[in-house]
């Protein structure tokens, strides 16, 4: 009797699928299911959104008012990137559409992505003009082609550094290479309404690069541990010689008022490094709130591509102190010469006390850490 | 005939005889050094086994009772204490010996820390030797270490100490030029050797220069050098920022051929800075 309903409910479910999908899987199928409305600009961005959230690259752009513009292959590196990086491995998990301006033939939307990388969530936003072919909205896509590098030899001679640590056979009193020697040169607790933060900057006071990390452990008023936290990726891993990095360590749930102290633990050890590339950080600029931010650009000044740039920015209030950190990945890799905009969010409530901030980045490049 | 077992037999066998007296016609050195020959001889008579136990080793012979027994050179070398036993079906002896280090230094453990430190430092650079004999046992008898830290270009640092309990240790100033420094320690005949890196301390008054490039400014910093005169290491980062209005130019640069260069972009009245690590260089306003 319990097979016989089973197998029932089973056959009903599939009709029921077949015939009333839901819209996730219906993208994911052949493509016919496709919500095609073009009928209103937000109905025809909306219709864009889904086929790019399905790959559906080629029927995309086979909508696009302009695409005599670009071919369909620039239209898809335009979204997902040539080179490898962020991008790349990324999907669009969610969009937003906004009407701007609408006339009876044309229409401004703006179009927010929100892209599902492997290190978060990355938003970016394309403001969208759309033009009436009969009864129709077509999107005209706004093509950011991909700078070319010329084909050129860049020669660099940045230093590397190479480690050779001791092997089991060696005596017992043999000395191994030492550890970069690092130092917390400033930290500072912050409430927050999720919780305690804690804020800091980290100096590799030696001559070899380190791969640092900062512990925090917050022990009450009598000594107990009361939760141990790591810094995990709010803070730049690799530090050249004389290096300075912030980091920032979260602390959920937990007020300033149960903490007597702090025990704060460095960790270093001896990597494998490079001194390229250099990237440099051009028209760094605070913006105050509301909204407020801290925006510029990477130039990658070396040969190499840095397939993926993390940007961390440390606020200081006027007496130089750390009021905040905060950080953003780039999702496309830094091509040779080419600027990219980075954009850190600043809380609002923190914005009016920033009065200066320090810019660092860390650059990832395909292989490994550079 | 002799075996190594694990160092709990021995503590065992330890606590036995300490709760026993040396019995009957056990004749035994009451101490040898570590690796020497001796002889034991059992009373009474007839056949016999002959144990001496002690920290990781244990020596089993069959023995003629009443006869003196030749303990072979190298056979017994763990220093410690041991157990003996002569036992046969009737009766037991027991006794026991002790087993001393070698006098002859044979091998010398040397730890030096750190292998990498900044120059010009009081006794920053710490050295810790301990003795062993040539089948690995501390020597425990006071000796004379000396200690020596040669640096290339200077007058080595020599330091002589005594051992207390098998080990010396010493401490040493870092030269106030850069380079590797021998950090020897010798007794007797026996040395080890472990080098000690030194290296440029912190940037010393940093100073950069201006000039157009096209569009841009060129920045160059003069050779970098610590407070001692040594050259920074190539690959230390130099931060170069330049400030206008409300924006802002950074460039982390790392030191190439002792000195840092990049170019920026130039704009009126910015006000240029450089530093390396907490330590700041001087500033530029650039005019053009």
């Amino acid at each position: 009797m319990l097979a016989i309903v089973l197998a029932g409910a089973t056959v009903a479910l599939i009709v029921v699928g077949t015939l009333w999908p839901n819209k996730a899987a219906a993208s994911f199928s052949t493509g016919a299911q496709f919500s095609t409305s073009a009928g209103t600009p937000e109905a025809a961005v909306r219709t864009l959104g889904e086929q790019i959230r399905a790959n559906a690259f080629a029927r995309a752009y086979e909508n696009l008012a302009n695409k005599g513009e670009f071919s369909q292959q620039q239209f898809h590196r335009d979204l997902t990137s040539g080179w490898p990086d962020l991008r790349t491995y990324a999907t669009l998990s969610d969009f937003n559409v906004q009407p701007l301006h609408a006339t009876d033939s044309d229409a401004n939307v703006r179009f927010k992505m929100q892209w599902s990388t492997v290190v978060g969530p990355s938003v970016s936003t394309r403001d969208l003009h759309l033009v009436k072919n009969g009864s129709k909205w077509q999107v005209e896509w706004p093509i950011q082609k991909e700078p070319v590098v010329p084909p050129q030899v860049i020669p660099v001679n940045y230093l590397r550094w190479d480690v050779i640590n001791r092997s089991s056979a060696d005596d017992w009193g043999a000395q191994d290479v030492e550890a970069p020697h690092v130092r917390i040169v400033d930290m500072h607790p912050v409430q927050r309404a999720e919780g305690l933060v804690l804020l800091g900057e980290l100096l590799n006071e030696d001559v070899v690069p380190a791969y640092v990390s900062v512990t925090a452990t917050l022990l009450s008023k009598d000594q107990k541990i009361i939760d141990t936290e790591g810094s995990f990726d709010d803070i730049s891993h690799q530090l050249l010689p004389k290096q300075v990095t912030p980091f920032l360590i979260r602390f959920p749930n937990i007020t300033l008022s149960q903490v007597g102290s702090v025990r704060m633990t460095p960790f270093s050890t001896l990597i494998s490094a490079s001194a390229d590339p250099v990237i440099e950080i051009q028209n760094e600029k605070l913006t105050p709130a509301p909204d407020a931010s801290l925006s510029g650009q990477l130039t990658n000044q070396s040969g190499q591509i840095a397939n993926v740039a993390h940007v961390l920015g440390t606020f200081y209030d006027q007496s130089g102190q750390v009021v905040w950190v905060g950080d953003q990945y780039i999702d496309h890799a830094l091509l040779p010469g080419t600027p990219i905009a980075f954009n850190i969010h600043i809380p609002e409530d923190l914005a009016r006390k920033v009065s200066s901030q320090r810019t660092v980045v860390a650059t990832y490049s395909f292989g490994g850490a550079q | 005939m002799r075996a190594e077992i694990p160092t709990l037999l021995g503590g065992l066998a330890l606590g036995i005889t300490s709760a026993l007296a040396q019995t009957g016609d056990l004749t035994i050195p009451k101490s040898i050094e570590a690796g020497a020959a001796f002889t034991i001889q059992c009373g009474g008579s007839g056949k016999g086994t002959l144990y001496i136990a002690g920290p990781a080793q244990l020596i089993k012979q069959d023995i003629q009772l009443g006869s003196s027994v030749e303990i072979a050179s190298g056979s017994l070398f763990n220093a410690g204490h041991y157990a003996v036993w002569c036992a046969s079906e009737s009766s037991a002896q027991t006794g026991s010996i002790d087993v001393r280090p070698a006098q002859k230094p044979s091998d010398l453990t040397f730890i030096a820390k750190p292998s990498r430190l900044p120059v010009a430092l009081h006794n920053a650079i710490t050295g810790s030797a301990y003795v062993f004999d040539t089948y690995g046992n501390l020597i425990t008898k006071p000796m004379q270490i000396s200690f020596q830290l040669a640096n290339q270009g200077s007058a080595p640092q020599t330091r002589t100490m005594e051992t207390r309990s098998g080990a010396a240790w010493t401490q040493m100033d870092s030269a106030p030029h850069e380079g590797k420094a021998q950090f020897t320690a010798r007794v007797g005949d026996v040395s080890s050797t472990r080098i000690v890196g030194q290296v440029p301390g912190d940037p010393c008054n940093i100073k950069m220069s201006a000039r157009p490039a096209g569009n841009k400014i060129q920045l160059v910093t003069e050779p970098v050098k610590d407070c001692s005169g040594n050259a920074i290491s190539d690959g230390t980062i130099v931060t170069f920022t330049a400030a206008y209005g409300a924006e802002k130019t950074t460039v982390d640069v790392p030191l190439k051929k002792g000195i840092a260069s990049v170019e920026i972009p130039a704009h009126r009245g910015a006000t240029i800075s450089v530093a390396s690590g907490v330590v700041l260089g001087n500033q530029i306003r650039w005019a053009q």
